[in-house]
């Protein structure tokens, strides 16, 4: 349930994001899902590929201050409510959500979240007892 | 180590008895033979007769830099050129730059004056020094290449930049001491590590380190970060060069070689001498220079004297570090603030290096400062808020210094311009 995502810390400026994802182009690093959170100043890419390891290296290796997070991948069914199931269960255990974003699988008709949660073992008991599927780290790269 | 017991350790008594002697053949001969110094006395009704000891320092005039500017390049010869071996100058870029010429002797003082600096941090004749200072005009890079000579150290005179060289020949050599600006140690360091470096192998024992002002905090990073002792030195081209005062392995204020270099500490408006412990402007002069010796020098540089006995049983005074510059304080919303406090602030956040930029700006006749730190990874975090809380912690401790509202930025690293020699920290945006 618990997967590896990657945050990059950017600067609020003009084309900044294009450089990294010319990086990402060259190295051949697919990228499975992002969310990009940003204050006047300056931004954090928070991403999910398919190389981890080889994805923090090239960036660092480009200047980057990049950082690997433990997040949690939902399989979410993609109609109204789909998301507000997993939040009620979230909710009910006392847990906070930190960030989440989504995207959808076309292929299965689901949705994934990706969320970041104040205490991730009680989250993923906490859906297991509910009946939420999870992804592995390796299912959603196959993805 | 001391590298001279006789004079470093001289009992106070003698050494201002030795200052007064040396005070009164200095005007003499400032007032024969160079012309700039008889107008400054004759316009302050002073003769030779009435300097008798080194008290009567108060009564001569002061020299600032402008003027050295105005008799550029050899209006403050105080010999027949034909006696000048070497001449250095200033930088130059803010006008006109600041002529010290040597003699022979001058040289002899100034190797001796280094000696006893690179002593401190026990360099002796089996060392072997890498001088990252710049040689050329500039007086670092010979200056403390005359000093290791004089010790009998092996001198490496790589000069700056290079830093790639300079990593290979650290590794290559095993060099023991290193000598360049403390920003510049820190750029090495980083660069090692880049490079994968493990500068704990490398066997450096001491660092000098000076030319720029730098902080306690940023020591500390220096000697984490190089695995050496890192000893901060005082000097400066109107006076000799490096080697007018150099901290001893105590690590508590700057040694002043008084014998030859006379301090005090004035207040910058009024020229009033200032009692021991309280802040001024540092004022020097030259006891023993043959070639350009310089009356009251002004040096603009912040610190307070404390004559107190050192543990290491020196009895020279001692300055503190440097704490600003009267011409680099800025002065914002009515209040005096220096550099190096806001460095202090950025260096106590654990896991932030030097890397910072003040910017001034005057939006609707009121100054803002900003202070842009450089990302780094400890600091670094995937939420925002964290990111946000780190800036405002800095605002925080940073209005608890100054006393002034700041806006803290955090920028991507390396985004900040790096120089190799003096960092360029204050972008003044201000019209006035």
């Amino acid at each position: 349930m618990s997967v590896k995502q990657i945050s990059v810390f950017l600067e609020n400026k003009k084309g900044r994001l294009a450089e990294l994802t010319e990086i990402l182009e060259r190295e051949g690093i697919n990228m499975r899902a992002l969310s990009l959170a940003d204050t006047a100043d300056f931004g954090v890419l928070r991403l999910i590929v398919d190389d981890v390891d080889r994805c923090v290296a090239v960036l660092r290796a480009a200047g980057y201050v990049a950082q690997v997070t433990e997040v949690i991948a939902i399989e979410v069914e993609d109609r109204p409510g789909g998301l507000h199931r997993i939040l009620k269960v979230l909710g009910a255990a006392a847990i906070n959500v930190e960030y989440l974003y989504a995207y959808v699988e076309q292929r299965k008709a689901a949705a994934v979240v990706i969320c970041k949660v104040d205490d991730r073992g009680k989250a993923v008991s906490a859906l297991q007892k509910a009946g939420i599927p999870s992804i592995s780290a390796d299912v959603l790269k196959s993805l | 180590m001391i590298w001279d017991t006789d004079y470093e350790t001289l009992p106070r008594d003698d050494l201002a008895k030795l200052q007064g002697e040396r005070l009164c053949r200095l005007v003499d001969v400032l007032y024969r033979r160079v012309p700039f110094y008889r107008r400054k006395m004759d316009g302050l009704g002073v003769k030779p007769l009435d300097i008798r000891c080194i008290e009567d320092i108060t009564r001569l005039p002061f020299t600032t830099k402008d003027e050295m500017r105005e008799v550029y390049p050899f209006g403050l010869l105080a010999v027949d050129l034909n006696e000048i071996v070497e001449i250095h100058t200033s930088s130059g870029t803010t006008g006109k730059p600041v002529v010290d010429a040597y003699t022979a002797g001058d040289i002899d003082i100034w190797s001796e004056v280094m000696a006893r600096t690179l002593a401190t941090g026990g360099t002796a004749r089996h060392d072997i020094v890498q001088n990252a200072f710049g040689y050329g005009l500039f007086t670092g890079g010979l200056g403390v290449h005359y000093g290791a000579r004089r010790i009998g150290a092996t001198v490496i005179p790589i000069s700056g930049g290079n830093t790639k060289r300079q990593i290979a020949v650290l590794q290559d050599f095993r060099s023991t001491v290193l000598t360049c600006t403390p920003s510049y140690s820190l750029y090495l360091a980083e660069a090692a590590r880049e490079e994968g470096v493990d500068l704990s192998k490398i066997g450096l024992k001491a660092g000098f380190f000076g030319a720029e002002p730098w902080s306690e905090t940023m020591r500390k990073e220096i000697e984490a970060k190089l695995h050496l002792l890192a000893i901060d030195i005082y000097g400066l081209t109107e006076i000799i060069g490096p080697g007018v005062a150099s901290e001893c392995d105590r690590q508590d204020g700057l040694h002043v070689f008084e014998d030859h270099f006379y301090p005090e500490v004035i207040d910058p408006a009024t020229g009033k001498t200032l009692p021991d412990g309280e802040k001024g402007e540092l004022v020097i002069t030259t006891l023993t220079k043959s070639g350009t010796p310089v009356l009251r020098y002004r040096t603009r540089d912040i610190t307070y004297l404390d004559r107190r006995p050192c543990a290491c049983g020196r009895t020279s005074v001692r300055m503190h570090r440097v704490l600003g510059r009267t011409d680099d304080m800025l002065i914002i919303r009515g209040v005096n603030v220096f550099p190096s406090q806001i460095e202090e602030v950025i260096l106590a956040v654990e896991g932030v290096e030097p890397h910072y930029q003040l910017i001034v700006e005057r939006r609707d006749q009121l100054d803002e400062l900003e202070v842009q730190v450089e990302m780094n990874e400890r600091l670094f975090s995937d939420e925002i808020r964290n990111l946000e809380s780190t800036e405002r912690r800095m605002e925080e401790m940073l209005y608890g210094a100054l006393n002034i509202h700041t806006r803290v930025k955090l920028v991507e690293p390396k985004s900040i311009a790096r120089s190799e020699g003096k960092a360029k920290r204050i972008i003044d945006k201000r019209t006035i």
